[in-house]
C-alpha cells in the first residue's frame, strides 16, 4: 500500500516537472562536466571543465568554430603586418557585457595587463608569452604594464605586438587566458568580480547559477552578436568526478553528453549504445620521463634499451581498452604547423624479438642483465590506467634484468617529487594548449638560471641538448612556416634519438554524445562549444 | 546533571586544541602542497601565492596565524577553490549533508528498531532469517558498489529515481542516496536490538510481569523495550557519526552538494584551510554526539549515574 502511494508520489512529481518544463520551452543541455571549478575567473582557471563554463560565457578577439578552428570573435576582422608581429584587431559593432557597459579595446588591454601581472598568479599567464614584454613583466623584470605589447588604439581598435612572428598565435587567442575581462567591474571589486552575483559575460551564456560540488548553470545571453542562432537556451554543467556513476546517468537520461567514461565500459558501449561514444586522436602524449641527472638514466644506453622494449602496440587497445594510438616520437599527429612525415625511428619497424635483443645487448654494455639486475623506482600518481601500464612496462623490462619498484602517490605529491629530480622513472602526460609543435618541445628545452638556482620548469628528466636548444631558438625566428617546420622536426629527432623521455601513447578524446544532440564535430582539441550544439527532440 | 554536561563541554575545549595542533603538523608533514599540480608555476607567482597564504613563513608562525585566526571564529580561505572561504564553503555543503545524514539517521534508527524487535519476538523463525540476510547485504556490500547498483536498478532499469543530482526541494532524489548509507545502519542497530530484546525478554522482571497476567504488548511496551534500548543507545552517537563520514563517499557518487566533495579532494589538493576546517567540524559534531549520548543513558538506564 504504501509502495504504490509512493510510486503515485514519484509519478506525479515527473508528471508536474514535464509539464513545467514544456510549458517553458526551453531546450536544456545537461552536459556532464566532470571536476567543480575552482573559479570563474579566465585568469585563475586551469582545467579543462572550467574552459567548458568560462569559455561559453567569455569570448576572445578569436573564438572556436564547431571544428574549433579559429573563427572572427569579439574581433570581426583583422590585419597582420608584413613581418608577422604586429595584429591589428577591429572589434565588432554593438557588443557589449550583459550589464550594458560596452566591451571595448580598453577591455582587453586590461585584461592582458592583470593576467601577465605576478600579483594575479595566473597559471596559464605563460600561453601569451609571445606578446611583446609578456614574459618579463609576469616574471617581474618589467613593472610598468603599459610596456605590454597591447594597445588599444580607440575603442574599438586593438594592436597587439609580438616578441617576433608566431604562426600559432591566432590559435593561442582562442585560449581562454586571451579572453577580455569587465574592466569597470575589476577595478571596482577586485577579484570579486567573479562572483555568480557580479559575474556579466560577453560571450553566447551568461552565468546565473553555481552551487558549489553540484552544478554550474547558464542561459542563453540574448544580447550576443549571434544569438538568433544559438539554439541551446539553458545549460548545465553537473560536477561528476565519478565517471562510472556518470554513464549511469547517462544512461538514465540525466545527462546529455559525457566528456569522459570509464575505458573499461568502451566495448560494453560500441555493443549497447552504438554510436554514442566517440573516441578521437587529441593532441597529447602520455609519456614516461627518465632522471637525466643522476642515476643509472644518464646512460643513454639504458634509457634506449628501456624505450625498444616496450611493445606499445598493446597498450591502447589491450590494456587501456580504448585503442589509444602507440606513440615513437615527441610531436601528436594532426599538430598544426609542422611537417607532414611525422618522425619515425628505425627500431620502431622492427620485429619485437629483435628490439628485444637489442635492448639485451645494450643492457649488457652497460653492465646490467639477468644476472646483475638493475633496479628502478617507477613513480606514478595513483590512477588504475597508471598503475596497469606501470605493471604491463615492468613486465617487459624484467628480461632485461630490470627490477621495478614500484611508488604510487597522489598527485600532488608525484608533480612535487617530479619537479624536485626525486625519482628515476616518472609517469607524466601533457595535453596542448594551443596546436603548435614548441608546445610540446618546449618540454625537452633546458632549463633557466633564476635567482640562483635552475628552472627546469616541465621538463622533469632535466634532459639538456645545446643543439636542441638552439635549434628551437632558431625556429622562433623563422619567419618561413615550412622551414620553422624542417627546424622543430629536426630537434625532435635530436631528442628522440637521444631518449630524451619514453614516449608511451597519444591522449585519445572520449565523449558520450546522444543521438539527439547535432552539431557535435570530434576535433583533436576536444573543444565543442555549446553554441554549435543543438537537440533533436523528436 | 547540569554540572556533569558544562563539565563535560569544559573538558572538549583542550581536546579541540589538541586536535587541531595536531592535524595541522600532520597536514605539514606530508609531501607536496596546495600549489603543486602538474604544470609548473613561474617562480615569481609561486612565491606571491605562497605568500598570500602565509606559506612563506615559518611552519610556527604560520600555525599561531591560524590559532588566532581560529580564536576569532575564522577558518581561513581556501587556497585551491578562488575566492572561498573555508567557512563559506561549509555553510553551502554541510546543512546539505546534515540533512541527508539525519534523516537516514532517523529513518534506519526507526527501521532497525522494529526489524530487531520483530526479529526477537520471531527468534529463529522465517522473519528472523530474512532480517539476518538483509542485514548481511547491507553490511557487506560497500557503500560504493550498493550505490552503483541501486543506480542501475532503480535509476535505470525500473526508472523509478533519478540515478542522481539535486534539484532543491525533490525528495526522490535523496530517496537512492538515503537508502545506501540508511540500510547498513539500520542493520547493525537491529542486530543490536535483537540481541537485547532477547535478553531482555529473559529476565525475571519480564517473567514477573508476564506472570502478572499482563498481555504480551503490555509487557513489550512497559517493560521490555526501554531497557532493551540501552545499547542501542551506546551505538547511535558513534552510528551517526559514521553515517556523516559515510554520506562523503554517497555525495560523491550521487553528485550531491554536500561537504563530502570538499572534504576529500582538499586533502588531495592539500588544501590546508579546508582540511582543518572540515576536520573541526567533524570533531565537533563527535564530542557533541557523544555528550548527548552519555545524557540519554541516564534516563534510559536508572543504573548510570552522573557526579
Amino acid at each position: 500500500m504504501k509502495f504504490t502511494q509512493t510510486l503515485k508520489a514519484v509519478g506525479t512529481a515527473g508528471l508536474v516537472a514535464m509539464l513545467m518544463s514544456s510549458a517553458a520551452h526551453a531546450v536544456t543541455l545537461n552536459l556532464h562536466n566532470g571536476g567543480d571549478p575552482s573559479s570563474l575567473d579566465p585568469h585563475k582557471v586551469s582545467g579543462d571543465w572550467e574552459n567548458r563554463v568560462v569559455g561559453d560565457y567569455l569570448e576572445g578577439l578569436v573564438t572556436e568554430d564547431a571544428n574549433a578552428e579559429p573563427i572572427p570573435g569579439q574581433a570581426e576582422s583583422w590585419e597582420i603586418s608584413e613581418d608577422g608581429t604586429v595584429y591589428t584587431f577591429h572589434l565588432r559593432d554593438g557588443i557589449q557585457w550583459t550589464d550594458g557597459e560596452p566591451v571595448t579595446a580598453e577591455d582587453f588591454v586590461f585584461a592582458f595587463q592583470r593576467i601577465m601581472d605576478p600579483a594575479t598568479a595566473s597559471d596559464y599567464a605563460y600561453l601569451q608569452y609571445p606578446i611583446l614584454n609578456a614574459e618579463a613583466i609576469n616574471s617581474g623584470e618589467i613593472t610598468d604594464f603599459d610596456e605590454l605589447g597591447v594597445k588599444a588604439i580607440d575603442d574599438q581598435t586593438l594592436e597587439i605586438t609580438l616578441e617576433q612572428p608566431t604562426p600559432y598565435f591566432l590559435d593561442a587567442l582562442m585560449h581562454y587566458t586571451a579572453y577580455p575581462v569587465p574592466k569597470h567591474l575589476v577595478e571596482e571589486m577586485g577579484d570579486d568580480w567573479s562572483d555568480v552575483d557580479n559575474i556579466v559575460a560577453n560571450g553566447p551564456y551568461e552565468i546565473v547559477e553555481w552551487v558549489p560540488g553540484s552544478y554550474v548553470r547558464s542561459e542563453k545571453n540574448e544580447d550576443y552578436y549571434d544569438a538568433e542562432n544559438v539554439q541551446i537556451d539553458e545549460v548545465y554543467y553537473y560536477v561528476l568526478e565519478d565517471q562510472a556513476a556518470a554513464l549511469n546517468r547517462y544512461r538514465a537520461g540525466e545527462f546529455d553528453m559525457l566528456t569522459d567514461f570509464p575505458s573499461d565500459q568502451y566495448q560494453w558501449m560500441q555493443e549497447n549504445l552504438e554510436g554514442q561514444a566517440h573516441v578521437e586522436p587529441f593532441l597529447g602524449i602520455y609519456y614516461y620521463v627518465m632522471n637525466q641527472e643522476e642515476g643509472p638514466l644518464t646512460d643513454p644506453r639504458i634509457r634506449e634499451a628501456l624505450s625498444i622494449s616496450i611493445l606499445r602496440d598493446v597498450i591502447g587497445p589491450d590494456i587501456l581498452g580504448t585503442g589509444e594510438l602507440p606513440a615513437y616520437g615527441w610531436v601528436p599527429p594532426g599538430t598544426g604547423n609542422y611537417v607532414e612525415e611525422a618522425y619515425m625511428p628505425d627500431w620502431a619497424e622492427m620485429p619485437y624479438e629483435e628490439r628485444m635483443a637489442r635492448a639485451q645487448e645494450l643492457m649488457a654494455e652497460a653492465g646490467y642483465g639477468p644476472d646483475s639486475p638493475l633496479n628502478l623506482q617507477l613513480r606514478y600518481n595513483t590512477n588504475d590506467n597508471h598503475q596497469r601500464i606501470a605493471v604491463a612496462l615492468a613486465a617487459m623490462w624484467e628480461p632485461l634484468g630490470v627490477n621495478i619498484e614500484m611508488f604510487n602517490s597522489e598527485v600532488a605529491v608525484h608533480y612535487d617529487a617530479l619537479r624536485a629530480g626525486d625519482f628515476e622513472i616518472g609517469r607524466a602526460g601533457w595535453l596542448m594548449d594551443y596546436n603548435d609543435p614548441v608546445n610540446t618541445l618546449d618540454l625537452l628545452k633546458t632549463g633557466v638560471q633564476q635567482e640562483g638556482q635552475m628552472n627546469w620548469g616541465n621538463n622533469y628528466g632535466r634532459y639538456s641538448n645545446e643543439e636542441f636548444d638552439a635549434l628551437l631558438e632558431e625556429a622562433a625566428a623563422e619567419q618561413d612556416l615550412d622551414a620553422r617546420a624542417e627546424l622543430l622536426a629536426e630537434a625532435e629527432e635530436i631528442a628522440m634519438d637521444e631518449f630524451a623521455a619514453i614516449p608511451i601513447y597519444w591522449y585519445v578524446s572520449k565523449n558520450v554524445v546522444a543521438p539527439y544532440i547535432e552539431g557535435f564535430e570530434d576535433n583533436a582539441k576536444d573543444v565543442h562549444r555549446t553554441r554549435w550544439l543543438s537537440k533533436n527532440e523528436e | 546533571m547540569l554540572r556533569y554536561a558544562s563539565r563535560r563541554v569544559l573538558s572538549a575545549i583542550p581536546i579541540a586544541f589538541i586536535a587541531v595542533s595536531i592535524c595541522f603538523f600532520i597536514l605539514r608533514l606530508a609531501p607536496g602542497g596546495p600549489f603543486d599540480g602538474e604544470r609548473a608555476l613561474p617562480p615569481l607567482v609561486l612565491a606571491n601565492l605562497r605568500a598570500h597564504y602565509n606559506l612563506d613563513q615559518p611552519l610556527i608562525n604560520q600555525y599561531f596565524i591560524y590559532i588566532w585566526r581560529l580564536l576569532q571564529g575564522d577558518l581561513g580561505p581556501s587556497m585551491v577553490i578562488e575566492g572561498f572561504e573555508v567557512s563559506q564553503l561549509i555553510a553551502i555543503g554541510f546543512p546539505f549533508t546534515l540533512t541527508l545524514a539525519l534523516s537516514a539517521f532517523v529513518i534506519a534508527t526507526i527501521i532497525g528498531i522494529l526489524a530487531g524487535m520483530v526479529a526477537a519476538v520471531n527468534q529463529n523463525k522465517w522473519p528472523d532469517y530474512v532480517m539476518v540476510l538483509a542485514v548481511m547485504i547491507g553490511v557487506i556490500v560497500p557503500n560504493f558498489l550498493m550505490a552503483a547498483l541501486l543506480q542501475l536498478w532503480f535509476g535505470v532499469y525500473l526508472d523509478w529515481f533519478p540515478a542522481g543530482g539535486w534539484v532543491s526541494g525533490r525528495w526522490e532524489y535523496l530517496v537512492l542516496p538515503i537508502t545506501v548509507l540508511a540500510w547498513p545502519h539500520a542493520g547493525r542497530i537491529s542486530r543490536l536490538m535483537r540481541g537485547s530484546m532477547i535478553e531482555v525478554l529473559g529476565t525475571n522482571y519480564v517473567r514477573t510481569a508476564r506472570s502478572k497476567g499482563l498481555g504480551e504488548r503490555l509487557v513489550m511496551a512497559r517493560h521490555a523495550i526501554k531497557p532493551a534500548l540501552v545499547p542501542v543507545v551506546s551505538y547511535l552517537g558513534p552510528g551517526l557519526s559514521y553515517l556523516l563520514t559515510g554520506s562523503l563517499a554517497v555525495e560523491q557518487i550521487f553528485g550531491l552538494p554536500g561537504i563530502g566533495k570538499y572534504f576529500v579532494t582538499a586533502a588531495l589538493n592539500r588544501d590546508y584551510g579546508i582540511v582543518l576546517g572540515t576536520t573541526l567540524l567533524y570533531m565537533f559534531i563527535i564530542l557533541a554526539l557523544n555528550l548527548l549520548v552519555d545524557l540519554l543513558y541516564a534516563w534510559l538506564d536508572p543504573k548510570v549515574r552522573y557526579r
